[in-house]
């Protein structure tokens, strides 16, 4: 099949960026989106010219690599990562737009590249648990109810793409960070640093500039892990209970 | 003190208070409608300009009232804030392509209903609130009372055709505005759970729908009979 690539190709971080329009004549509907990338890469590194930089590295949907903006939908128009995401989902000769997640918070590195390290920040900000050390417990040791540990788990399938903040209209990165808060305050090993962890993330959230959540759900309708926005409203709660309630008070909130 | 002001001032506070003034408004709404409902009472306005004169002099509802003013420019104010913060969030550069298919249309254009309904507000306050409070107006006397006839003010507004319109208009908007604000004010607040979640969203619905219908039908009424 033939395929028209509008690709945002942009220098480094410092540079303006600009669309650049590629035919792709040999792409196979059994590639996957990125496989044809390849492809036209390996024809562009031919002519001489400089290959379009993209993020990808498992390949298989669950490390949250891949992020490329395509038609209007972060990872395109199916609810899966780039990377599983199939050139048969498109039409013969169709015209396909791709470009980076746009963020204040996640600035374009290169091409289709972000630099999506403001999650790692988020994530080192409360997003653990503390394990004294000694011998190893029990597994059974602490009941948890099978909807509770199924509900946790749900919420654990995040892999940080970043695919929320993409979609949303406010670049909001309230569905990752809810997904990250829940996860653990659903769960007995969670408790310990409960409080802290909502106030500290949501601090570091607010921090990086991402914007808040206006409930349009866009996320939930993008993600490729289907996080729900249930955990959104969870973490409000664990947030303002926080706030209210903790002994800590100087977790500093805000942005700037 | 530090922890509340860094409460309010955090992403997850500042909507906490949009919720909270937004939630407080629909209770006004409510009450509103039902002093307004009197406008159709066949008395010649009595019902009406009776209720008026009560909603302005009673001590209670006057303090009611002014906490009611407050609400509603804290939550103009933090609209605009948050819009103003959410606009940078997103960077300079946008995306070439969007798609409308994941989201709501009213969800996406709280803003621009919003406008809509501050416009009629203005409009609103100037013709019958500021009437009343500060207007010279005709009055009349039931009983021993003499009281300002707001009815026959509303009454001829009413019969202009544009006026009408207008309302009519608004309300439509206000309805946008409910159907999907009432519901996202209980999931900010963190209040979303499956057992109550169908409820809320049912009441959320249908008051978005009944009461500005209701609102509408008024002046409509007031025009043709």
């Amino acid at each position: 099949m033939k395929i028209k690539l509008k690709v945002w190709r942009q220098k480094n971080k410092d540079t303006k960026g600009a669309f650049k329009t590629y035919n792709v004549d040999h792409a196979s509907p059994d590639m996957s989106f990125l496989e044809m990338i390849d492809v036209l890469n390996t024809e562009l590194i031919k002519k001489g010219e400089e290959s379009i930089a993209f993020d990808h590295d498992c390949r298989e949907g669950i490390c949250g690599m891949c992020s490329l903006y395509i038609n209007g939908h972060p990872h395109g128009p199916l609810q899966t990562t780039t990377c599983q995401l199939h050139m048969r989902t498109f039409k013969d000769g169709e015209t396909i737009t791709v470009e980076p997640w746009r963020a204040k918070a996640f600035p374009v590195i290169k091409d289709l590249v972000v630099d999506r390290t403001a999650f790692d920040r988020i994530q080192q900000a409360g997003g653990y648990v503390n394990v004294n050390t000694g011998g190893v417990p029990d597994a059974n040791e602490i009941p948890i109810p099978k909807r509770i540990a199924d509900e946790a788990f749900d919420a654990a399938t995040c892999i940080g793409c970043g695919a929320c903040v993409a979609a949303c209209k406010n670049a909001s990165a309230m569905l990752f960070v809810s997904a990250k808060v829940s996860q653990f305050a659903l769960l007995p090993q969670g408790q310990v640093e409960r409080k802290e962890r909502a106030e500290k993330m949501v601090a570091q959230m607010d921090a990086e500039g991402f914007g808040s959540c206006t409930n349009t759900y866009a996320c939930e309708a993008e993600c490729p892990k289907g996080i729900k926005v249930a955990n959104i409203a969870r973490m409000n709660r664990e947030y303002l209970g926080a706030m209210m309630t903790s002994y800590e008070g100087s977790t500093g909130g805000g942005g700037e | 003190m530090k922890w509340f002001i860094d409460l309010f001032s955090s992403s997850i506070g500042r909507k906490v208070v949009m919720a909270l003034t937004g939630l407080f408004i629909i209770l006004f709404l409510m009450v509103h409608l039902i002093g307004n409902l009197q406008l159709l009472k066949d008395d010649g306005g009595e019902a009406f300009n009776v209720y008026a004169y009560f909603m302005t002099h009673n001590p209670l509802i006057k303090m009611v009232s002014y906490v009611n003013y407050a609400f509603f420019l804290f939550h103009i104010g933090w609209a605009l804030l948050l819009t103003i913060k959410n606009r940078q969030a997103r960077g300079t550069e946008g995306y070439a392509v969007t798609s409308s298919k994941s989201s709501i249309w009213s969800a996406r254009n709280m803003g621009i209903l919003g406008t809509i309904i501050l416009v009629f507000l203005v409009i609103h306050m100037k013709d019958f609130w500021g009437q009343m409070h500060f207007g010279e107006m005709p009055t009349k006397t039931y009983g021993d009372h003499e009281v300002k006839d707001l009815f026959t003010v509303v009454g001829s507004a009413f019969q202009e055709w544009w006026y009408v319109a207008l309302y009519c208009i608004s309300m439509v908007a206000i309805a946008f505005h409910l159907w999907h604000g009432f519901e996202s004010a209980f999931q900010t607040l963190g209040l979303n759970h499956m057992k109550y979640n169908p409820v809320i969203s049912f009441v959320g619905k249908s008051f978005s729908i009944v009461v500005p219908a209701l609102f509408a039908i008024i002046p409509i009424l007031m025009f043709f009979v």
